[in-house]
């Protein structure tokens, strides 16, 4: 059995579907960071079967909003002391700046720098998001 | 309510008291167009066209100058800064210190709106891409104003390119806002207006959407027909142009069974939508609208400027 120290102080981002960390690892940008991370794959779990984890150490500050669009089932922990301090759930967000690119190419946040994609939130169930510059929806797709 | 200082990006910045309140001041304009001559005088409109232009620019031209201001700009993106590379937001932000006004047309859809982010002068959007055109909405308003004398209970039939056609897009959304509406949309399949405007209008104002293929099946029901042209600036590839661009050819032959009053309204230009031989028809009202375009758009002009 694989063994992985727990932290002291730090998040662990539990439950995530296996196969979907590795997204998220390089969603976060956490290959490039220069604090300890460590990215656990098929981890047996009564709920899931299988499931991902994520153990960030030391860092709190973290921009989660993305870790509701790809799976609202998963659970943020957040640790001081080596124990859990917090439980956070997330969801899908009814606003999006700059997580993902507008499907419609005529669009003028797909051209010009400036025109950082910002949508809302149409339809929960499809993930389908609302583009604030040209209006045409986009589907989320990890 | 004042209009002073807004953008107009979208027809629904606007709520229908001040869409009713441009109307009676372009109305005013129309009868006594000298009363108003000098009422920008030594304002500037600047018209930044990315993308070729001739009814829109010269009406907003036409606009400025009946009011005694000043116009500057560009017609051809190829001959300004944007040819070295030069950012939307620069451009705004220079421009800004050049005019009073702005309207800008471009290819890519949001654009306005980015603009207006950068802006602290009115931005009008003078159509963007395949999105949006909210001054001929405005114009298209008017002129149903005009002539039918009020806009309430109308059978609306859009047709032609109603997937990038952009007037449509903001026709549909306003007039929507008004009691009684409803609608024939009419294209070929590959050219149905985008699902996001059609959930929009259905979802915000329960309105009745009926679409089909066959222009001459609802002909004789409508109050308004809107002819558009298939625009082969807008497709990806000239083949999928040329087997559209024949869609739909309005005759005197096809209008025949039409109603009396019924209004054939075009956002011109036109190619070969609209036959020659309709022009002479009562109902064919598209040249009077673009002559009421210049009045709504000084109207217009004139609340952004507060100077109304």
């Amino acid at each position: 059995m694989l063994t992985v120290n727990s932290i002291e102080k730090g998040i662990v981002i539990d439950h995530i579907q296996s196969g979907n960390g590795l997204k998220i690892f390089e969603r976060l940008n956490l290959a490039k960071v220069d604090f300890p991370v460590v990215l656990l794959m098929n981890v047996p779990s009564s709920v899931l079967g299988k499931k991902d984890i994520i153990k960030i150490q030391d860092k709190i500050d973290i921009d989660f909003t993305m870790l509701g669009l790809v799976d609202p089932n998963i659970t943020i922990n957040i640790i001081e002391n080596s124990e859990i301090i917090e439980k956070k759930t997330v969801e899908i967000p009814q606003r999006v700046k700059g997580l993902f690119k507008c499907d419609n190419p005529r669009c003028v946040s797909n051209n010009d720098i400036y025109a950082i994609p910002q949508f809302t939130l149409v339809d929960k169930k499809k993930v389908k998001y609302k583009c604030e510059f040209c209006d045409d929806f986009t589907k989320y797709k990890l | 309510m004042s209009l002073k200082g807004r953008h107009l990006i979208d027809p629904n910045d606007f709520t229908l008291e001040e869409l009713n309140q441009i109307f009676e001041l372009a109305h005013k304009m129309e009868k006594n167009p000298q009363d108003y001559s000098d009422l920008c005088k030594g304002k500037i409109l600047a018209t930044l066209f990315y993308e070729p232009s001739t009814r829109t620019k010269f009406s907003f031209e036409a606009a400025m100058l009946r009011l005694g201001g000043s116009i500057l700009g560009f017609a051809d993106a190829n001959t300004s800064s944007v040819k070295k590379g030069e950012s939307i937001s620069d451009t705004i932000r220079v421009m800004d210190g050049y005019s009073d006004i702005v309207v800008m047309r471009h290819p890519r859809e949001g654009a306005p709106k980015l603009a207006s982010n950068f802006s602290s002068v009115p931005i009008i959007n003078g159509g963007d891409g395949g999105h949006q055109h909210p001054t001929q909405t405005l114009t298209d308003l008017f002129t149903i104003n005009n002539l039918k004398g009020e806009i309430k209970n109308l059978r609306i039939a859009l047709c032609g390119d109603l997937k990038y056609g952009r007037t449509v897009h903001s026709l549909i959304k306003t007039l929507a806002r008004y009691e009684g509406m409803s609608f024939y949309l009419i294209s070929p399949g590959q050219l149905q207006m985008p699902v996001y405007i059609k959930d929009y209008v259905k979802n915000q104002y329960n309105v009745e959407i009926i679409e089909t293929e066959d222009l001459e099946d609802v002909i004789n029901k409508v109050d308004v027909l809107y002819m558009t042209r298939i625009q082969r600036e807008r497709f990806f590839n000239e083949e999928d142009y040329l087997k559209l661009k024949n869609s739909y050819i309005l005759t005197s032959d096809k209008i025949k069974n039409a109603k009396e009053n019924m209004m054939i309204m075009h956002p011109l230009p036109r190619v070969n939508e609209i036959d020659y031989s309709v022009d002479d028809d009562k109902r064919a009202v598209y040249f009077k609208q673009a002559k009421y375009g210049v009045y709504a758009r000084m109207s217009l002009i004139a609340h952004l400027l507060g100077v109304n």
